[in-house]
């Protein structure tokens, strides 16, 4: 037994009655053949990459079932072609990882993937639980700011006097330079 | 003379630094890539849709196979375009 996997799209101009019929017709023209069918995932109107037909979206549906012999697969490609209410199929043949990746799926173990900005909002979130209990811890040390705050005065004390004392050697420069002029 | 400080980089120093590059399915232990999985596989892609090379991506050449496969199989049923603009 082999699996395959046929994934198709229906013309999204079709009433949801219309839509699940053709579904169907193509269903039990597999379970006719001698298929048993495994699962089918209804993955719902999606938006085209580019326009098929001159249609924007598409209903999609993956239909995964095994077989002995794959003659049915040329069968209902060839239907499928002359079907005007298919957009586009593809039929695969799965691997054993293929059909474990399947049943994973189903089972919910496989998630999906994160985009850039699902991963920023993430990050953001942590930031923002990590600096919440730090705010706390700044509000303890008083002593720290009452040390922080004895020094700067100490500083500006230095600066002044720093200051008197380039005023005050300014001055003799230029007594120095009166000197040297009347000279 | 310029003091140490005022030295600046004429090429940016962070272009010599090499990122070691790794094939992320051997790495993580992925074996099947999903045609229909298609925000997985635009990771592969340029922003004109283009499939990336090897050197970029870092997948090994039985991976770069398969996302190749799968990347061309999105693109037939428009779950991926053939080429575009910001894609991403």
């Amino acid at each position: 037994m082999k699996q395959y996997e046929v994934t198709f799209i229906v013309d999204p101009v079709l009433s949801g009655d219309e839509a699940k019929a053709t579904v169907d017709t193509y269903i039990s023209m597999l379970k006719e053949a001698g298929a048993k069918i495994i699962h089918i995932d209804e993955m719902g109107l999606r938006q085209l990459a580019y326009p098929i037909n001159r249609r924007n979206s598409g209903f999609y549906y993956c239909v995964e079932y095994s077989i002995e012999s794959g003659e049915i697969i040329n069968k209902m490609e060839l239907s499928f072609r002359r079907d005007e209410r298919i957009m586009r199929f593809l039929t695969v043949s799965l691997d054993k990882y293929g059909v474990q990746y399947n049943d994973d799926k189903r089972n919910g173990k496989i998630g999906k993937v994160k985009t850039k900005e699902e991963k920023k909002a993430e990050k953001k979130e942590e930031r923002e639980r990590r600096t919440a209990p730090k705010a706390k811890k700044e509000q303890k040390p008083k002593a720290q700011e009452v040390v922080e705050e004895a020094v700067e005065e100490i500083i500006e004390d230095v600066k002044k006097v720093e200051d008197t004392a380039t005023e005050v050697v300014e001055n003799k420069t230029e007594e120095t330079t009166n000197t040297d002029n009347q000279e | 003379m310029a003091s140490r400080d005022d030295i600046k980089f004429l090429s940016n120093p962070k272009i010599g630094n090499k990122r070691n590059k790794y094939c992320r399915f051997r790495k993580y232990g992925i074996k099947y890539i999903d045609y229909k999985d298609s925000d997985f596989l635009k990771q592969f892609v340029n922003e004109q849709g283009k499939i990336l090379p090897r050197r970029i991506t870092g997948n090994s050449l039985k991976y770069q196979r398969r996302v190749a496969t799968a990347i061309k199989r999105a693109r037939h049923l428009a779950l991926l375009p053939y080429t575009t603009d910001l894609l991403k």
